[in-house]
């Protein structure tokens, strides 16, 4: 086992970990700190592919370490507006969960 | 293994080790403020044998010196972040 | 099983270890520094894949500037209304056996990997001379794949607007409240002091070194953003007001030069986003300096969050 398939296998099990927690966690700020572990995992997978695109003397293919840091940055970009919009609802609704269905905020 | 191999691994190993006690220190005193205590001492000194050992590995001076540049930031952000948790800690209280 | 081997073996189960307790601690707070500490794992990963350029990110934007908006959203005073009831044991048992499955699934394509490895290093090697860059990661960032990079800059700020949007209207166009009235403490008001320069001159370097070492303008310009935060934090700068004209223009100058020099690419042959032959690599270094820039001010923007005072009118202090 080479260490491209040990993180391979690393970066599965922490996506089925963000999915569980994902659909687990009622309050927002757990449901979006459990993406921000799927979306390391998945990340971590393109490492994965890049470290096994290895050639022309570098030690990884650029293209997907490009692809992720993109992607980085536009996940903190989506997490910023996730926390404020759980900010806001809590603030509207003195509610801290997601399922407002009755009807608290009018 | 040249000499300066076996100075690193020692080094090396050394600072490990104080890391680890800063853990033990860290799991195992009864209150905030002791933790606090083992993980500064003991946490910075293991950084800074890593540093030592580290340095006959790098090529050039400029490289030693943003070895030596990284230890000292860390003590700096270290000592300050000990200081803001135990004024945290002496105005809400231990749990807090 | 090699050294090297049992360092990654036991680095993965310390990540997973890390991962599984952020999901299962029972205190938010407790949950944030899990994930921060999950991001600095990760990083030491990304750096044992040989992408340092990735590690770096990670560290600075993926833990270090996300873990700083969700340590400020969980340190609000929590409501006393009621707590959302956990799913019952039947939606967990589902929950745990869907990710499970996705997991799986997962794993199985990593084991059937396709051979040979399919690899763009060579293509994206070729053309590196004619650009003077060393870093092929900025080669693709910055020329290859151009675009996305100004996409990426234009989310963050549409992210920032939408952030500033959430504000009840009365606050429109104010600044943070996030930390007025903070106490200027010994320890902090001296790291703010001590610490800024430093971190400016790392900023600068790690976007001027990019062009041939691991760097970046994301990188150098999430360093820039903590220094002002750390300044913020202290007391020692007001935080801005969202109105003012001069963090208008800062925040809109990388995406702006990002864009004009994409539409003078018309002129040349290649359309959007050519640059000029012979010219490549200054033309790089302009559109790095501004958006370094708009990145340091919108992300330290988006940790501060939405206005949460009214905008201070003309005349006044």
């Amino acid at each position: 086992m080479n260490p491209a398939t040990l993180y391979g296998l690393l970066a599965c099990a922490l996506v089925g970990i963000g999915l569980y927690g994902l659909a687990a966690r009622p309050e927002p700020l757990r449901k979006i700190l459990a993406f921000n572990l799927l979306g390391g995992g998945v990340f971590l997978l393109f490492g994965v592919f890049a470290r096994r695109g290895a050639g022309a003397g570098f030690a990884g293919d650029p293209v997907p370490q490009a692809l992720v840091i993109t992607g980085l940055v536009v996940s903190f970009a989506a997490t910023a507006l996730a926390v404020a919009l759980a900010l806001r609802l809590r603030d509207e609704t003195g509610d801290a969960a997601l399922d407002a269905g009755d009807g608290k905020a009018e | 293994m040249t000499a300066a191999d076996v100075f690193t691994v020692l080094a090396v190993a050394a600072g490990a080790f104080f890391f680890l006690a800063g853990s033990v220190g860290l799991l195992r005193f009864p209150d905030a403020l002791t933790r606090l205590h083992a993980l500064t001492k003991a946490d910075n000194l293991g950084l800074g044998l890593i540093v030592l050992g580290l340095l006959p590995q790098v090529d050039g001076i400029f490289a030693a010196l943003k070895l030596v540049a990284v230890w000292l930031i860390a003590q700096l952000a270290s000592a300050s972040v000990t200081q803001l948790v135990v004024g945290v800690i002496r105005r809400d209280g231990e749990g807090a | 099983m090699t050294a090297p081997l049992a360092l990654d073996a036991a680095l993965a189960l310390l990540t997973l270890g890390v991962a599984a307790w952020t999901v299962a601690t029972r205190q938010n707070f407790a949950a944030v520094i899990g994930f921060v500490a999950y991001g600095l794992l990760l990083a030491l990963s990304w750096q044992r894949l040989g992408s340092v350029d990735v590690a770096l990110t990670e560290a600075a934007l993926g833990s270090g500037v996300t873990g700083a908006v969700l340590i400020a959203a969980v340190s609000r005073p929590p409501r006393a209304a009621g707590r959302a009831a956990p799913p019952g044991p039947r939606v967990r048992l589902a929950a745990a056996l869907l990710s499970a499955l996705v997991a799986l699934a997962l794993a199985a394509l990593v084991l059937t990997p396709p051979e040979p490895a399919p690899s763009l290093a060579a293509a994206a090697a070729a053309h590196l001379p004619e650009l003077g860059l060393g870093n092929p990661v900025t080669a693709v960032l910055m020329a290859y794949r151009g675009i996305d990079t100004l996409l990426e800059k234009i989310v963050l700020l549409l992210a920032l607007l939408a952030a500033w949007s959430l504000a009840p209207d009365r606050f429109w166009t104010g600044a943070s409240a996030a930390w007025d009235g903070a106490p200027p403490g010994g320890a902090l008001t001296l790291l703010a002091r001590f610490l800024p320069p430093i971190g400016v001159v790392a900023a600068v370097y790690l976007l001027w070194v990019s062009a041939d070492e691991p760097g970046g303008a994301f990188q150098g310009g999430a360093v820039l953003a903590a220094m002002w935060l750390l300044a913020m934090m202290a007391g020692l700068l007001r935080a801005p007001e969202a109105g003012s004209p001069l963090l208008r223009r800062l925040v809109a100058a990388g995406p702006a030069v990002f864009l004009a020099v994409g539409v003078l690419g018309f002129a040349l042959p290649g359309g959007f986003l050519s640059y000029p032959t012979g010219f490549e690599k200054p033309v790089i270094v302009l559109v790095e300096v501004p958006v370094t820039l708009s990145i340091a001010v919108v992300l330290g923007l988006l940790v501060a969050g939405a206005p949460g005072r009214p905008p201070r009118k003309e005349g006044q202090s």
